[in-house]
């Protein structure tokens, strides 16, 4: 079933020089690998496409059931120098969490 | 096992002023750690140095430390913080002068010294330092006519100096903020300086402790399952000798701590995962074990560190040119229509009087439509009302200024219903930019400085 992330993940997103970080925490075990998979750098980058200006990079935190993305170039210079509302990434996570993505459905049970 | 208490009372220089003291008179409490300092506070700070000799601190701690010394006092509850921002010694003058006031004898207050390296920095970079850019690469040299601060991050290990000394306030410029609750840590279990994997349990107890709230259901993903926000706890935990600590708070409060609040503020603000790189240890966030403990309370052990490196970060600020950013309300129907047809009317009128800005200092948003998350949450096709904000950028201040004057004209100008034009015209603000560099530790370390007096 197509579902929005937030229904099976939680996020956080903050500032990280002239981008953004995102940590994609997984409700469950299962979640975790099942997002390893289909919730690649590319993947994130295409749906930040008119956000993030440059790379994705994404590490794993297999203790947290976390993956954790870096939004290179995002908040349109960074800090003070932005002249962005979102000048620090605060919403990004809020965005991250509202990917519409395809979950096998017994994932969604609990 | 014996185990100390330590809460955050303030996440930033603007945070709640009633937390800190909720924090303290809500249950016990040893250590009360406050962080005020932003990249950006510096060079403010740095200006009000200039102008008063006695100021360059945050003065909302001493209106804290005068609602709160004599209990503090009794309690031994003791408070470190960077409020001290550029001016440590005159904000400690200040709140001796408070406890002089308030009738109090035998405060003592520590103030530690050295992270500013703004009147070193020909000397260093005489002697071989160029402080390169750390995204750039590009020496500092060229640009060290502008540059407003400068100061190196210091890690825990003068504040522990103070704490020995028995200084129940500890003052710092720029400490890292996960020295505040390191700090104490060190103090109270005699943790060696290379003791890598305790130091890196206190450093992640300072990554969640840093942001106040957010640790405790404040900025949490599911915020509709958070009770109480209004009356949120601010977080406190509760440490160990062996470095496994607990993550609460006060009974009595709002928010909750579980494990996904803790959790998603430790993926907060995370670069790799693995080199959480700070003064006093490189802590590795993949080994931290969380576990719920009972309600509100939840546990973490395990933690790994490793060797400290030989540099510490310095942050520099130096002026950039100008900024402003106005904004005004656009009701339907047609308001994004309307609101573009605005905007575009603002940029020619400045082309015709002569001022141009070039695209990447210029920005368009269009609040209630895109301006956030654009291509990733859908717009109604027709919103009832968009606040639309102009903003623009440039190294010459009357260009700024000159585009301040052309939002409000708007009003009678442009199509109908644009209203909530308030505030005035927009000012043009300083941009004040950073340098982030590295700089062998020694250079810094030598001119530490820790003194601890008493009233």
């Amino acid at each position: 079933m197509k579902v929005p992330l937030s229904r099976i993940a939680h996020a956080r997103s903050g500032d990280k020089g002239d981008g953004s970080n995102v940590g994609v925490i997984a409700n469950t075990p299962e979640i975790y690998e099942f997002l390893r998979q289909e919730l690649t750098a590319e993947r994130v980058k295409e749906h930040f496409r008119e956000v993030c200006r440059g790379r994705v990079e994404r590490f794993g935190v297999p203790n947290l059931l976390a993956l954790n993305f870096i939004l290179h170039d995002s908040l349109g210079g960074g800090g003070t120098e932005s002249l962005k509302t979102d000048a620090q990434g605060k919403t990004h996570a809020q965005g991250l969490l509202a990917m519409e993505i395809e979950v096998p459905d017994h994932m969604l049970e609990g | 096992m014996r185990t100390v208490r330590i809460g955050n009372g303030s996440g930033f220089w603007g945070d709640s002023i009633d937390a800190p003291v909720d924090l303290l008179r809500g249950g016990e409490i040893d250590y009360i750690g406050m962080d005020y300092l932003a990249e950006v506070t510096m060079s403010i700070m740095m200006r009000q140095k200039l102008k008063h000799k006695d100021r360059g601190y945050a003065r909302d701690f001493i209106d804290f430390i005068r609602r709160v010394l004599p209990e503090l006092q009794e309690r031994g509850v003791r408070v470190i913080s960077n409020a001290g921002g550029l001016n440590p010694k005159a904000c400690r003058e200040k709140i001796f002068k408070e406890a002089r006031d308030l009738g109090l004898k035998g405060v003592r207050v520590g103030v530690v010294e050295g992270d500013d390296i703004l009147p070193r920095l020909p000397d260093l970079i005489a002697a071989g330092h160029h402080l390169e850019n750390m995204e750039t690469g590009e020496p500092l040299d060229p640009i060290l006519d502008k540059v407003s601060s400068a100061n190196a991050y210091l890690g825990a290990r003068p504040v522990v100096e103070a704490l020995d000394q028995g200084a129940l306030i500890v003052l710092c410029g720029r400490v890292t903020d996960t020295a505040l609750t390191l700090a104490p840590m060190i103090h109270e279990f005699g943790w060696a300086l290379d003791d890598w994997d305790h130091l890196a349990a206190g450093t992640v107890a300072g990554h969640i402790l840093e942001c106040g709230p957010q640790c405790a259901g404040g900025n949490f993903s599911r915020w509709w399952e958070v009770p109480d926000l209004w009356n949120v706890g601010y977080p406190i935990v509760e440490a160990q000798e062996d470095g496994s600590f607990t993550v609460t708070k006060h009974e009595g409060t709002g928010g909750m701590v579980s494990v996904d609040t803790v959790a998603e503020q430790l993926v907060y603000e995370m670069g790799n995962p693995r080199e959480y790189i700070t003064p006093d240890v490189i802590a590795n966030f993949t080994t931290v074990r969380l576990a719920d403990a009972g309600p509100d309370r939840v546990s973490v052990s395990g933690i790994r560190g490793g060797a400290r490196t030989r540099y510490l970060k310095v942050s520099a600020s130096y002026l950039d040119g100008y900024k402003a950013a106005g904004q005004i309300t656009i009701s339907g129907p047609k308001a994004l229509e309307k609101a573009q047809l605005s905007a575009d009317m603002v940029w020619k009128r400045l082309e015709k009087a002569g001022v141009h800005f070039e695209p990447e200092c210029r920005t368009v948003e269009y609040l209630g439509v895109s301006s956030c998350l654009p291509g990733i949450l859908e717009p109604p096709e027709d919103p009832p009302e968009v606040v639309l904000r102009l903003g623009v950028r440039d190294p010459k201040r009357s260009k700024v200024k000159r585009f301040g004057y052309e939002i409000a004209p708007l009003v009678t100008t442009g199509p109908p219903g644009v209203t909530g034009f308030a505030g005035g015209r927009p000012k043009p603000q300083e941009v004040v930019a950073f340098w982030p560099a590295l700089l062998e530790r020694d250079e810094v370390e030598s001119h530490i400085e820790v003194t601890v007096e008493e009233v």
